[in-house]
């Protein structure tokens, strides 16, 4: 089905999981301001690509799997993790989805398609394509959707997996998200197809597989195109890379510091380092909710108050699964000797 | 019932076996499957048997994956170095996701690796890398010595539902031995005392195994009793049946391939110093390459490694050696 023939009820799911998103990850964002020392280590964020994570999982199927990289908050809270579970894993508590042993960086709940996540950039790229190995095997039917970003594109992993993908037809679509930035380094001091005036969409080329840029702010665009990718994954025909564009809205991550020192969220690199405002104020205008809000109530599909309905209830939602985090107690310590052997 | 067959077919034999009974088993590697006429493509079929490129991290992130969300894929390395490839996936991927993720997927892979090549293989193709795998949580290390072992501890690393590194001496490819026919299982983490001695205890793994009984037999025509341990297994590790031996016989020779500080025998006589300290007469003496790499001509290769003879000398210094009075 094509985007422009999404009936209502689709495009209010889609706005929905976009606010809903925002929401959460604003929260863990403020966490480090209102509570410091609740979140430890590394923690990365997805407001900005709402837009493309939601037009591309609006394409799934039930069954079909999803595996991101380490900024994976948002995939889960389409699929329909429990949003408390993913805070309090964040808040390093028992009732946290890995009962406290993984942390932001390595949420899973394979119960609700999301099988895992690793902190290795690009490591997960040939998970994602074991898994397709494991429904082409089993004949399953199932999808897998690959997600990382433009930083993972010049490791290895990316290569290896694509080019092996690609020769045994495996049912996974590979979703570059290009923020344009990797870590502190911007894309155009490391990628030769940005440098040359390319998209990197390009680099499906490598591997003779289709590759297609979409706006990434867009989650009509992004449903088309991964939609027709999973179709063809799905119909034998292999792999196909996506690049997906839009802006992070919030710097890497977290400032890395070493306690004592406490952290938190500083400016985007683009300020920070770069020191280009400009850029970041127009990202900020493009801000693909609003945008794809205003979408919403020009063309009927709701109003204003229905919007504004599904903001508040996204906003009580998160306000609750923060206080729930809170609460929730911490693991025992003897616990840590669990789970090291299946 | 049990035959005569080669370490490499005992190998190949437990593969076919647990592909047999399980159709989650898969099996993959370059250079491999090539065409319909492959033993394994015939009787498994294109999907379950399939040919890589020479794609290290790929090929073992693909088993990570496939693992995770529910097949057991036993992937051929060839080399236990082309693992260095794609460390990444052997150290910080396979065992760590189940732990990461509070006990909730489980990463049942095999990684099938040679090892110890030294017939002219040279530096970077002869070596014994063990060590660097060894005491990572979550990891576990089969290393056979006799074509039963092969055949046992190949079953069961596939049925493991951790993640498994079978490294197979290729010195012992050809050698013979009674394997047992049908299902034939041997648990990880449960040594074989594969010739019973009251002297000395000697523990080896691999190719040094076979050394370490030939040393016995010479040991054995000076009236030595050397009783050998083979570990089989490096993780788990089976301190309980080492320390056992080593209060019978109060000495210990540790017989590695690695260089020293790369060697399991460093591993070991660490745990034997905190659990048997108290059985020793002697000070532990390890027996291992010397610190360089494997050189590629013969007389410096055999210069390098352990040997019958480095192997009888040892045992003869630990006899040879007063206890320290301890009261």
């Amino acid at each position: 089905m094509l985007a422009k023939e999404l009936g209502k009820d689709r495009l209010v799911w889609m706005y929905t999981h976009m606010a809903r998103i925002r929401e959460f990850e604003e929260r863990v964002k403020g966490t480090f301001a209102a509570h410091p020392g609740v979140i430890r280590g590394h923690a990365h964020l997805a407001d900005g690509a709402e837009a493309s994570i939601v037009g591309a999982l609006a394409t799934r199927q039930e069954n079909d799997l999803v595996m991101p990289s380490y900024r994976c908050h948002g995939y889960p809270l389409v699929l329909g993790t429990s949003p408390r579970g993913l805070m309090a894993e964040i808040y390093t508590r028992k009732d946290g989805i890995c009962k406290g042993f993984g942390g932001s960086m390595h949420l899973a709940d394979p119960e609700h398609h999301f099988p895992g996540t690793t902190g290795i950039v690009a490591a997960g790229i040939a998970h994602a394509a074991g898994a397709a190995l494991t429904a082409q095997v089993k004949k399953t039917g199932q999808v897998v959707y690959s997600f990382f970003g433009d930083g993972s594109s010049k490791q290895g992993a990316f290569y290896e997996t694509l080019n092996l993908a690609a020769v045994w037809k495996l049912p996974v679509v590979f979703i570059l998200e290009n923020n344009e930035y990797q870590a502190y380094t911007h894309i155009g001091l490391e990628d030769a197809n940005y440098i040359a005036g390319d998209p990197l969409s390009q680099k499906a080329k490598a591997f003779s597989i289709p590759g297609v840029t979409v706006d990434g702010t867009d989650p009509l665009q992004v449903y088309d195109e991964v939609g027709k990718a999973v179709d063809r994954a799905r119909a034998g025909q292999g792999p196909s890379l996506i690049e997906s564009k839009f802006y992070r809205l919030s710097p890497h991550g977290n400032a890395i510091t070493v306690p004592p020192v406490p952290t938190q969220f500083q400016e985007h690199e683009a300020v920070e380092v770069y020191g280009n405002k400009k850029e970041y104020e127009a990202a900020r205008a493009n801000d693909p909710i609003p945008k794809f809000r205003a979408k919403l109530t020009g063309n009927g599909t709701f109003s204003d108050a229905d919007a504004k309905c599904i903001e508040e209830a996204a906003r009580a939602e998160m306000d609750d699964v923060v206080k729930f985090a809170l609460a929730s107690p911490f693991p025992a310590p003897e616990d840590a000797v669990k789970y090291v052997y299946a | 019932m049990a035959r005569e067959m080669m370490f490499a077919e005992a190998i190949a034999a437990a593969i076919g076996e647990e592909m047999q009974r399980d159709s989650n088993v898969i099996f993959y590697g370059q250079n491999m499957a090539m065409t319909e006429r492959d033993p394994f493509v015939k009787k498994f079929g294109k999907s379950r048997v399939r040919i890589t490129p020479i794609s290290e991290t790929a090929e073992l992130g693909i088993a990570v994956g496939a693992a995770m969300t529910g097949l057991r894929p036993i992937v051929e390395l060839y080399m236990s170095e082309f693992m260095l490839v794609a460390f990444d996936q052997v150290i910080n991927e396979a065992p760590r996701l189940r732990y990461m993720s509070g006990g909730q997927v489980k990463v049942p892979v095999v990684f099938k690796a040679g090892f110890g090549f030294a017939a002219g293989w040279a530096g970077q193709h002869s070596n014994c890398i063990y060590h660097t795998m060894m005491g990572i949580p979550g990891l576990k290390i089969a290393v056979p010595s006799t074509a039963a072992d092969a055949k046992g501890l190949m079953a069961s690393a596939i049925r493991d539902d951790n993640p498994v590194v079978y490294l197979h001496h290729y010195m012992l490819t050809l050698d013979k031995g009674e394997v047992p026919d049908g299902e034939y299982l041997i648990p990880f983490g449960v040594a074989d005392v594969k010739r019973a001695g009251t002297d000395v205890t000697i523990v080896a793994t691999g190719w040094m195994v076979k050394k370490s009984l030939a040393a016995a037999e010479l040991l054995a025509k000076e009236g030595i009793s050397a009783e050998v341990v083979d570990p089989r297994t490096l993780a788990p590790l089976d301190v309980k049946t080492i320390v056992e031996s080593v209060k019978k016989t109060g000495r210990l020779v540790l017989v590695d391939q690695a260089p020293r500080h790369a060697s399991a025998a460093v591993v070991i006589a660490g745990e034997v110093a905190e659990h048997g300290f108290q059985y020793l007469k002697a000070a532990v003496k390890m027996v291992t390459a010397m610190d360089t790499s494997v050189p590629y001509s013969e007389p410096m290769e055999s210069y390098v490694l352990p040997s019958e003879e480095k192997i009888v000398q040892g045992v003869k210094s630990v006899l040879a050696m007063q206890a320290a009075a301890v009261q």
